[in-house]
């Protein structure tokens, strides 16, 4: 069995920081970095934040002051709080969606590339079908069924969820479909088919630990684009009600018309939060992804004096 | 021609420095052939690339690779391609490969040509096909007029590394450097493609450094012969020498593992076919299987009516060519292809439009061993669940039973117990194929089937696998269907041989009496094509067999 310390080194991102030098190790670590910050200021929201995010004031659009740090918007609310809060809320539809999505995505990827036939056929034109769609309108869609416009804290976070599970399932179904394609012709599935493993044994046992190996990597991308989609619902009025949750799409939407009386603060802060945890989740999966790939990964130069005979290598 | 003087070559790797090519000196004379001659991991392909300049971003050389002069180790980019093509050009190994798909070869051929122009002016297109004619023509291709404007997908794969070799001369180089030329092809190709290499030689005067780790090659073609191991050379020594009195232990020893044909043969002595008393396991007759074709055009019948028996203990050796069939029938008999037409019984089982459901009970009785021990197990697995899997699937043991059965498993292909905690990855090639072997067995199979095991191992590593095989078939007295295109390979354990050709078995029977006197005229090819690990005495059989190679 392996150690308990290999064990550590080989975890995801603990062994990708120790295999990547120079440039690619600054992004993943500025990646990591902000990742990190994001989802302790979800987790820490109510300790942070000095107001609820649904606490309105009389002083509305105050410049910031020793009250409100970062000002308050027309509608009386603290900008900072809001901001705040609105990481959980991005936290939360973030999780839910691409659970959602990476289960039911996997799901049918490995049974539409193991059994092919019709079932592939029928799979694979819907997913193409959902491609089609503009992701946006299809989620405003999704949340207008869903929710019907009005929603509670959780109701609008799972409308929001599933509209952007709908698009992202395609991803995840494409990527393990072709996978499983091309695993099933590995000799080490046609020799569990030898020795007679059933099929439900073959996808669960061989095939789905195998296929699920880029998954961390589609997960961080999808997280963000998953958090520009929340935005752009809230932005457009499909989101969630400031009174049940914090979000930081509806807050940029209100702060649409502040921009042009002067007021900058209602609308630089939520708006460079999305960017700030966008570009961190971006540099994680983005360098994850190149340190994955050999070819991408950059290596230090082998000195001249320093080499030494790789046994293993060699007695291969 | 070609002078190397303590070269050294390290690759950064995610496991530090590896020091590939250590202190290696050796030179070439104008007109002489020298193979460079070890096994994988030996730094053989790397020095061969370090003498055109070709190694990776990743390798950091030092030394001295002179070549007419020139010192392609400490020269620039620029004098490095210079020397390239001019000097000296490569042959590469998969030459379906080596060639690109979406331009004529003649534009392939004058590529080197318009990179060379002397004076920096180029040749016209006229000059440009003519020389490219000139060297098709050179390398034997019928039709040079007419070929010169095919696609490679047009020519077989020996034609094609007949046009690899061609572009290698079009600009005359003193030097070829051949990275393993024939071990993609078939050997009745090889033979064709070392005596190309030998003619040019003889008629042009070129040196050749041939990187191979086929010792019947390199005593059909070589004149020296450099043996390395773990990136050191261990032996140089005139072909003759080398293979009549090996100075060092490790040549000794690699040259007795080279499987030689009509030595060992595990059906010597035998007269009549062994085991025609025990019952029948495993009968084709008339078999067929046909691949679907393409829309609007026939299937491509793979086997094409062939009837044999495997009759239980007997080892029945399947040979052939790429595209013979031979892994077709190994894999119809373990329902992993469908057969077409005729009848194939399998342990008293119909696999004529078999069904998975009514032929999962037979699979317990039948073993399956792969060509790549790499790819056949689940890296996910450690060695002790993959070799476990048949085992609880059709008896369900679990537990510390389980584990002993495991155990005992690993013991009996002669690999520690506690291996079944390590993974794939953390076993070498022989080491993993013999695990192989050890999944293949765990339920006592009446039935093995062996596709190509050897090929993907090292000679010296093939010749301790084929021992155990050996033995285990004589301790377990299974059936087995050995498939393999080495013909020395087959002999040294079947009792019975048949050989495929083109989907049809033009010949079966016992196996020295086909290897000693063939009587099918493929069969005749095929045996005489076998360079044997002799310099001696394949000068013999080459001088012998030439008609029937039509050299």
């Amino acid at each position: 069995m392996a150690t308990d310390k290999s064990f550590v080194r080989n975890l995801p991102l603990i062994s990708h920081l120790r295999s990547s030098v120079g440039l690619q190790r600054g992004m993943l670590i500025v990646g990591i970095v902000v990742t990190v910050l994001f989802l302790l200021t979800a987790a820490l929201a109510p300790l942070i934040a000095p107001y609820g995010f649904s606490q309105q004031f009389s002083a509305t659009q105050d410049p910031p002051s020793s009250a409100h740090i970062w000002g308050t918007t027309a509608g009386g609310y603290d900008v900072f709080s809001r901001t705040i809060w609105g990481a959980q809320t991005a936290v939360l539809v973030v999780v839910v969606a691409v659970i959602l999505s990476i289960f039911i995505g996997v799901m049918l990827g490995l049974l539409s590339g193991y059994f092919g036939g019709w079932l592939d056929r029928v799979l694979v034109v819907v997913a193409d079908a959902i491609y089609a769609f503009p992701t946006l309108l299809l989620a405003i869609v999704m949340s207008i069924a869903i929710s019907h416009g009005s929603s509670s804290l959780w109701g609008g976070i799972f409308s929001a969820a599933i509209s952007i599970t709908v698009v992202f399932i395609p991803q995840y179904f494409r990527v393990i479909r072709a996978e499983t394609i091309r695993l099933k012709a590995e000799p080490f599935v046609e020799s569990a088919k030898v020795v007679g493993a059933s099929s439900v044994r073959i996808m669960a046992r061989h095939i789905y630990k195998n296929a699920t190996r880029t998954l961390p990597l589609i997960f961080t991308l999808n997280a963000s684009e998953a958090i520009l989609t929340l935005a752009a619902l809230g932005f457009l009025g499909f989101g969630i009600e400031p009174t049940s949750a914090a979000e930081w799409g509806y807050d940029l939407n209100h702060a649409q018309s502040d921009a042009t009386a002067g007021i900058w603060w209602t609308g630089v802060f939520p708006g460079a939060a999305i960017v700030l945890t966008v570009l961190g989740l971006t540099l994680l999966g983005e360098s994850m992804n190149d340190l994955n790939d050999p070819r991408l990964r950059g290596r230090k130069r082998a000195g001249r004096k320093n080499g030494r005979k790789n046994k293993e290598l060699v007695d291969a | 021609m070609l002078d190397i003087a303590r070269l050294k070559v390290t690759f950064a790797t995610d496991a530090g420095a590896v020091l590939a090519v250590d202190d290696v000196s050796f030179s070439v004379a104008p007109g002489e052939i020298v193979a460079v001659v070890g096994e994988s991991g030996s730094g053989k392909t790397v020095t061969a690339k370090a003498i055109l300049g070709l190694l990776p971003e990743t390798a950091v050389s030092s030394g001295a690779v002179i070549i007419s002069g020139n010192d392609v180790i400490s020269a620039g980019v620029r004098s490095v391609r210079a020397i390239r093509g001019r000097d000296v050009a490569m042959v590469f190994q998969e030459p379906s490969t080596a060639l690109n798909p979406v331009f004529t070869v003649g534009w392939q051929i004058a590529e080197g040509l318009r990179a060379h122009a002397p004076g920096g002016k180029k040749p016209s297109r006229r000059q440009a096909r003519a020389l490219a004619v000139e060297a098709l023509r050179k390398v034997g291709i019928p039709d040079p007029e007419e070929r010169v404007n095919y696609y490679p997908h047009q020519f077989s794969g020996g034609q094609k590394q007949r046009v690899v070799i061609a572009a290698a001369l079009a600009l005359n180089p003193g030097l070829i450097v051949a990275d393993e030329p024939t071990t993609a092809l078939d050997v009745t190709v090889q033979a064709e493609i070392l005596e190309l290499l030998r003619a040019l030689r003889d008629d042009y005067g070129t040196s050749i450094v041939l990187i191979t780790h086929n010792m019947g090659v390199v005593a059909d073609l070589a004149d020296r012969v450099v043996v390395m191991y773990h990136g050191d050379v261990v032996e140089e020594a005139d072909a003759t020498t080398l293979f009549a009195t090996p100075r060092e232990d490790y040549t000794k020893d690699l040259l007795a593992a080279v499987p030689h044909l009509g030595r060992n043969s595990a059906s010597a002595g035998l007269t009549a076919r062994a085991h025609q008393d025990a019952p029948v396991l495993v009968e084709a007759r008339n078999l067929v299987i046909e691949y679907p074709g393409r829309l609007g055009r026939g299937g491509f019948r793979a086997v094409d009516d062939v009837s044999f028996t495997i009759s239980a203990g007997e080892v029945f050796g399947l040979v052939g060519e790429s595209g013979s069939g031979k892994t077709t029938i190994g894999r119809a008999i373990a329902g992993l292809n469908r057969t077409t037409g005729g009848s194939l019984n399998v342990l008293g089982h119909e696999m004529l439009g078999f069904r998975e459901r009514s032929f999962r009970p037979v699979r317990k009785d039948i073993g399956f061993v792969f060509q790549d021990p790499a790819a056949s197990f689940n890296p996910h697995l450690s060695i002790g669940e993959c070799v476990a899997e048949p085992i609880v699937i059709h008896e369900g043991t679990t537990g510390p039973a389980l584990t002993k059965r495991v155990g005992d498993l690993l013991e009996s292909v002669q690999l520690p117990r506690g291996y079944a905690d390590r993974f794939p990855h953390e076993l070498s090639g022989g080491q993993r194929q013999r695990a192989s072997l050890a999944r293949a067995l765990a339920l006592r199979p009446k039935l093995l089937i062996a596709d190509e095991p050897t090929s993907a191992l090292d000679v010296s590593v093939q010749a301790k696998v084929l021992e155990l095989f050996k033995e285990i078939q004589a301790e377990f007295g299974f059936a087995a269907l050995f498939i393999s295109h080495d013909l020395a390979v087959v002999d040294m354990l079947s009792h019975w041989v048949g050989v495929l050709y083109k989907g049809r078995l033009v010949e079966q029977g016992i196996g020295s009496a086909v290897m000693g006197d063939p009587q099918d005229d493929y069969t005749k090819r095929l045996i005489a094509s076998l360079p044997v690990p002799n310099p001696a005495e394949q000068a013999k059989r080459r001088a012998v067999h030439r008609a029937l190679l039509g050299l």
